[in-house]
């Protein structure tokens, strides 16, 4: 008889899920899905208020990345203002920005990776939920230090964004066609000679521990995690122009699972032309894809992963030299390993330290041109790196200035399908054959989702206590039997 | 047309123009203007109590605003020195000779005695505070006023954590076609401060429409056009909320750097003391 195993994690914010396993009447997994049950509904909200609202209106979608959607908004908004894309803007302009960014990748790089992946690997995934998470780190001598350390990187982004955008969280710092602030003497001071271990340096010496933490544990643990989830996909980003890793701005670019490029160089402008989004009835999250290759062959990758796999290099020295070793792995071609997503995003975490210690050291921080105008027209298209992939923002305005249209692919979104490929691919690994659902299958299907997104929702198990709720069902999608933790 | 037939004071004919009637209204309060100022200008100084501290200002004048000459600060949204009185956000109640009144429709008087910081009145002040945001829409993380709004300033001065009362949701439209201004209804808190100071061509520029429930503020589209950008910054710097807002003027102050973030309302009068 065939059955159908519900999974129904996650109570909060980003992303309430839930994972259907159906089974055959063998047992063995036929299909599983990851269905979003969300529906925040801010694409129809912003409709009618003024344009210069949405940086700090949209960002409230996200509690962990809201600056990337206040930066993608704003970037959307530059064009509309006439300042352009991308480079358009004052160097003050851009690179508060970019200082912004960067300390919210490394901020977020590190919540991701210590706060909600590391446990998960470091316990491994069927270890104890009591322990398996940040505060199990802090009271395992071993990992002691790394907590702490994690917990100090994370403050350190933070601050970055506080002196670029106002406060920590939901700032105000990017306005259509640049920044409301510079950065203060004081405050650059404080981040490149700050007292142990607050500084730029240490965090750069830190972030290259990760690098290395993450080597070591994964050349013990090579099957695992190279085999936990892969499967061939497209990948998706921006690139600067000349090829390097940009996680601020850029063109983009798709390749395929051997690295043969699909489209370079493309002014996301025109991203309808390359990118179409499909609805499917079982899910509120659409499905997006590459319109050249269609809805079957289209879906792609983004994020860490997929960052690497489209960068030819990274422009800062100690991550470039990371990078080597890690495209090695793979004899340059592209990495299909979803938990190399991890190695990835510490590779990324690294640069933006280096990137961070770059630009304080920038006079142009200092300068007080903060604003670049010019004459408005009625579309904007944003784009930019996120932690979590590309973050698409378009909006369109009307001659009072009011938003009569936004569209916002976020990189969840992105990653729909990929995510789904994970699940079904551990699924099959660890269901077929069973009859009942086991706590580490649970975590597995769990681990697998987060290696591409640690939003809350996926995430609250991290604590310890997972809002885990299985059903099983008959083919007649009779309720068999209901597992609560 | 009965109820303008005498308006204070002048006889109007039965069958006066409403513009006409509009005149006089103006020259009306203008009168009363120049007499409450002939009053103080004549007037000597009055002695009175603020919560046991002896204050002195002329005779007259309005109650909020003789305070704030003496150090002590009478909350109050729809009232600035200066301004005729409309008494209508009752966030500056006091308890005068026993009895709670507006403090900015009160003139002073030769032994007054005013309760003001009072734990009763504080308690009533807030719930003011929260009915007027549920009663509008209010979502200070994407207005640009928030840290300049004087309505968000007395939240956190009175620590409104959670609004005691439900949301009414009210549904409201904005009004993006009036030149420089974008008026946002939903923050709208019915003071009647622009209607009473922004004017172009000796018009107003604002005016309520509507009656009950359903009144609202109003914009003069013709006469907005005319506004000049100084003109629209006044007009925006009047409105104790954010529902008079110039076009394309948003969150180029920095967090950290707008009134309310650095000093809490009511702080800059308590210092003159
Ligand atoms: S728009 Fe502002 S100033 Fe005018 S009545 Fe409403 S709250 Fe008062």
């Amino acid at each position: 008889m065939a059955q159908k195993i519900t999974i129904e994690p996650v109570t909060r914010v980003e992303g309430h899920g839930k994972v259907t396993i159906h089974l055959d009447d063998q047992g063995n997994v036929q299909q599983s899905r990851l269905h979003i049950v969300e529906f925040r509904g801010f694409e129809r909200f912003v409709q009618g208020r003024p344009y210069w609202e949405a940086p700090v209106l949209v960002q409230r979608l996200c509690g962990i990345c809201p600056v990337s959607h206040h930066l993608a908004a704003a970037k959307a908004l530059d064009v509309i203002v006439g300042a352009g894309t991308g480079h358009g803007l004052t160097p003050t302009g851009e690179k508060m920005r970019r200082l912004m960014h960067y300390g919210q990748m490394f901020q977020s790089h590190a919540l991701h990776f210590f706060h909600l992946a590391a446990p998960d690997l470091l316990f491994g995934y069927d270890a104890n939920p009591a322990i398996r998470n940040v505060i199990g780190l802090i009271i395992t001598p071993e990992y002691k230090d790394l907590a702490v350390q994690a917990v100090l990187m994370r403050k350190f982004g933070q601050e970055i964004i506080r002196a670029t955008a106002g406060k920590k969280i939901h700032g105000t710092g990017a306005i259509p066609g640049g920044i409301n602030k510079n950065l203060s003497l004081e405050e650059k001071n404080e981040f490149l000679n700050g007292p142990d271990p607050m500084n730029i340096d240490k965090m750069i010496a830190w972030a290259q521990a990760s690098v290395d933490l993450l080597k070591d544990f994964h050349s013990k643990n090579a099957a695992f995690i190279d085999n936990f989830s892969m499967f061939p996909s497209n990948h998706l980003s921006l690139v600067r122009e000349d090829g390097a890793l940009d996680l601020y701005h850029g063109v983009l670019k798709a390749v395929d699972s051997e690295g043969n490029v699909i489209f370079d160089g493309v002014d996301y402008q025109n991203y309808t032309d390359y990118i179409e989004e499909e609805v499917r009835s079982w899910s509120y999250m659409k499905f997006p894809y590459i319109k050249s290759l269609g809805k079957e062959k289209g879906w792609y990758r983004v994020g860490p992963l997929a960052r690497l796999n489209t960068a030819k290099f990274i422009p800062t020295p100690m991550a470039q030299k990371e990078f080597e070793i890690y495209k090695a792995y793979t004899n340059g071609k592209p990495n299909n390993m979803c938990m190399h997503n991890h190695w990835a995003r510490l590779i990324e975490l690294l640069h933006s330290a280096e990137m961070i210690k770059l630009l304080l050291n920038d006079p142009d921080l200092m300068k007080n041109d903060l604003v670049t105008k010019g004459k408005k027209v009625s579309k904007g298209v944003g784009l930019i790196e996120a932690p979590r992939g590309t973050l698409f923002h378009h909006y369109e305005i009307n001659e009072n200035d009011q938003i009569t249209k936004a569209n916002l692919i976020v990189s969840t979104t992105n990653n729909n399908q990929p995510m789904n490929e994970s699940v079904n691919f551990i699924a099959k690994k660890m269901m077929n054959g069973q009859k009942e659902i086991t706590e580490p299958m649970m975590n597995a299907v769990e681990i697998g989702i987060r290696a591409y997104d640690p939003c809350l929702s996926c995430a609250t198990h991290a604590l310890g206590k997972m809002p885990l709720e299985i059903s099983l069902y008959n083919e007649n999608d009779q309720l068999l039997d209901r597992m609560k933790k | 047309m009965g109820l303008f037939n005498n308006l204070f004071g002048k006889k109007l004919p039965v069958e006066t123009p409403l513009d006409k009637v509009q005149d006089t209204v103006s020259s009306a309060k203008e009168v009363i203007k120049t007499d409450i100022q002939k009053e103080v200008n004549m007037s000597n100084k009055v002695k009175f109590i603020i919560d046991g501290k002896e204050c002195t200002a002329e005779k007259g004048m309005m109650l909020v605003d003789a305070a704030a000459e003496n150090g002590v600060y009478i909350p109050v949204l729809c009232h600035m020195k200066g301004m005729i009185p409309a008494g209508s956000c009752r966030v500056c109640t006091c308890k005068i000779n026993g009895r709670n009144m507006a403090g900015c429709t009160t003139p002073v008087d030769e032994g007054m005695k005013i309760e003001n910081d009072t734990p009763e009145l504080t308690e009533l002040r807030k719930t003011i505070v929260e009915v007027l945001f549920v009663e509008g829409n209010h979502f200070c993380p994407a207005c640009e006023k928030s840290g300049n709004c004087e309505l968000q300033a007395l939240g956190y001065k009175y620590q409104m954590m959670v609004p005691r009362f439900p949301y009414s949701f009210p549904p409201k439209a904005v009004e993006a076609g009036a030149g420089k201004i974008y008026l946002d209804r939903n923050r709208c808190i019915m003071c009647k401060k622009c209607i009473r100071t922004v004017h172009v061509d000796g018009k107003n520029v604002f005016a309520f429409r509507g009656r009950g429930a359903h009144l609202e503020i109003n914009i003069d589209k013709t006469l907005a056009a005319k506004l000049t950008d100084k003109q629209a910054q006044e007009a925006m710097d009047v409105c104790p909320v954010g529902s008079i807002l110039r076009k394309e003027k948003g969150f180029d102050e920095p967090i950290g750097t707008r009134k309310y973030d650095k000093h809490q309302i009511g702080s800059e009068i308590e210092k003159v003391s």
